[in-house]
């Protein structure tokens, strides 16, 4: 042991010192204003949206009436179930799309691909997920409008079945990329000491690799879906933009994301037709909430489990 | 057993050399390995000896760089030979030098390979799981909690389970590569102990980096040094001066390496 130091020199504030109560303090002010954000937006949305919640909005006609005419001259009405179902219709076809596309990548790219074909696919996949949703929207609107109606000689090929796959293939990239991060996260020693007992490489992934990454999984499934939830400007495109319940995948639907956008620059300020539609952000808000709630506790779940 | 029957060579290795790239890890290894042995490898560490253990039951083939040439033969066959790697690496257990418990529980670490083998009724499973982890000194501490994470057990029970699952293989020869470097003396000793039992039922190839454990344990010893296989022997010859090459008593003595 070096001799005692004399205390001045313990309790001498230095250039150190300051350094580091500086970066202590940066990294608090910029963590705590970043949930100042987000609250803040919180509150905007709530308050705009909340005296017309309280006073006019009838919750049994929101969530069950298909009727949105909120421009409606003699009764608007606010009945947000078409909405809800073409939200949710188009992200559950998107999720069926992209679910396996960004899996089977996934293990494709992180369990099969070694070297230069590894490298390229993932510079491709982080390609893809950069592509602005506009031009999604712009494919779905010119490429996959008209082969939807040879295809399947229906009518209109914006649809539930055009903005599902649109939304699929957009939110697959990221996807696939979360997914393989939770694949590369798994060790190769549990890899190997598989390998070592005579299990096949399908064995190997799906005995050990995918329940070892499940959580992961999980995570990227869930992030899939918040996207979907989120996404505007595609799904405006592609969906065909019609209040309706659909029937079937060919019918046309509209997302809430899209009457927000859609309709919020003809509304007047402060208007029953402007607060309803932050009504709807309100829920839109409250969904991805839950849905990023969801993934955050799975995610956590995997570093409890370990 | 009868002490005077031959006994008969699990393993052959003939003209063995095995390769990274260019550069030789262990070169022309020629020795045979008996049934129901305890056939003890010792050597510094950078000698070949986990590279040996590799070739034998095709690891190689997980690294591309690792070229193996030579013959291996395990039960009368090169395993070149053996067109379904996976049924020749089922009847070889392996044991790391840091134990791999699985991310499931205990009950499925053991019951992995038995399921391998489409072995699904819930009671001959139960039968496995049990007597492997008996046979591996790990079933009273674990039976009432065979369904919590393997991962989660101390280093010296996770070995064991190791053990416990290379033994699920059924398997014919069992290569243990410095088991006991991440495990408490006590548990090392019992393992020691287990596998002195084993010995009746597979043969077993025990790498370690303790001198003294090939004493406890090995019939016979192997020295590795730095990639050259220098000699083969009764266990107790090397240990008492018995040797072919004075390097061996120099190593056996701890006078390097
Ligand atoms: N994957 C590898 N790539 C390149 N060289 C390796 C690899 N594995 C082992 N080696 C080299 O081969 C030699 C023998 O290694 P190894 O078989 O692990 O020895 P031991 O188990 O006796 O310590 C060492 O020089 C080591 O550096
Ligand atoms: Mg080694």
């Amino acid at each position: 042991m070096p001799g005692s130091r004399p205390h001045a020199e313990i309790d001498r504030r230095n250039a150190d010192w300051y350094v580091d109560k500086l970066v202590q303090v940066t990294v608090f002010v910029s963590g705590v204003s970043a949930i100042l954000f987000i609250i803040g937006i919180f509150v905007f949305v709530t308050i705009e949206g909340v005296g017309f919640i309280a006073n006019t909005l009838d919750f049994g006609e929101f969530f069950g009436s298909p009727a949105w005419r909120p421009t409606s001259e003699t009764k608007p009405t606010y009945g947000a179930l078409a909405l809800i179902v073409g939200t949710a219709s188009v992200t559950g076809l998107a999720m069926l799309v992209a679910v396996p596309f960004s899996l089977g990548a996934a293990i494709f790219i992180g369990e099969f691909a070694t070297g230069k074909v590894r490298e390229t696919l993932k510079v491709l996949v982080e390609l893809l997920a950069a592509i602005p949703s506009v031009v999604w929207g712009f494919i779905g609107l010119s490429i996959m409008n008209p082969l939807i109606i040879d295809v399947f000689n229906v009518p209109v090929g914006l649809s539930i079945l055009n903005s599902g796959i649109i939304l699929g293939l957009m939110a697959a990239p990221i996807m696939t990329t979360i997914a393989e991060d939770a694949l590369k996260a798994v060790p190769d020693t549990y890899r190997e000491a598989a390998e070592a007992m005579g299990a096949t490489r399908w064995q190997v992934i799906f005995r050990v690799v995918l329940p070892a990454a499940k959580n992961g999984l999980v995570a990227a499934v869930l992030l899939g879906v918040g996207r979907g939830f989120g996404e505007t400007m595609a799904v405006l495109m592609a969906s065909g933009h019609s209040v309706n319940l659909p029937t079937s995948v060919f019918d046309s639907v509209r997302a809430l994301t899209a009457t927000i956008a859609a309709e919020l620059g003809e509304t007047a300020q402060g208007s029953d037709h402007y607060a309803a539609l932050f009504t709807l952000g309100i829920f839109l808000f409250a969904i991805t909430f839950l849905i990023n709630l969801a993934a955050d506790v799975v995610v956590r779940g995997i570093r409890k489990g370990k | 057993m009868s002490v005077d029957a031959p006994a008969r060579d699990l393993v052959r290795v003939r003209g063995l050399t095995i390769r990274y790239g260019d550069t030789a890890a262990l070169s022309d290894v020629s020795l045979s390995i008996r049934e129901h042995e305890i056939f003890g490898i010792i050597g510094p560490a950078g000698s070949g000896k986990t590279s040996f253990l590799r070739a034998l039951n095709r690891m190689d083939e997980f690294t591309p760089a690792m070229t193996v040439d030579g013959a291996v033969e395990f039960d009368g066959k090169n395993v070149r030979d053996w067109r379904n790697a996976y049924a020749l690496r089922s009847r070889i257990g392996v044991v790391f030098p840091l134990p791999v418990g699985l991310p499931m529980t205990i009950y499925d670490n053991v019951a992995l390979s038995p399921r391998l083998r489409g072995i699904r009724r819930r009671s001959e499973l139960d039968e496995i799981v049990e007597r492997c982890l008996t046979r591996a000194a790990l079933w009273d501490e674990v039976k009432d909690r065979l369904d919590s994470l393997g991962s989660l057990l101390s280093g010296g029970q996770q070995q064991r389970l190791t053990i416990a699952r290379a033994l699920s293989q059924e398997p014919q020869l069992l290569l243990l590569d410095e088991f006991s470097i991440a495990v408490d003396p006590v548990t090392t000793m019992r393992i020691e102990d287990v596998l002195k039992e084993l010995k009746q039922e597979v043969t077993i190839v025990l790498v370690t980096n303790l001198v003294q454990q090939a004493r406890r344990l090995a019939d016979r010893t192997a020295f590795f040094l730095m990639g050259e296989f220098v000699e083969l022997a009764e266990t107790e010859q090397l240990f008492t001066g018995e040797v072919a090459d004075p390097r061996t008593r120099d190593y056996v003595e701890g006078r390097f390496g």
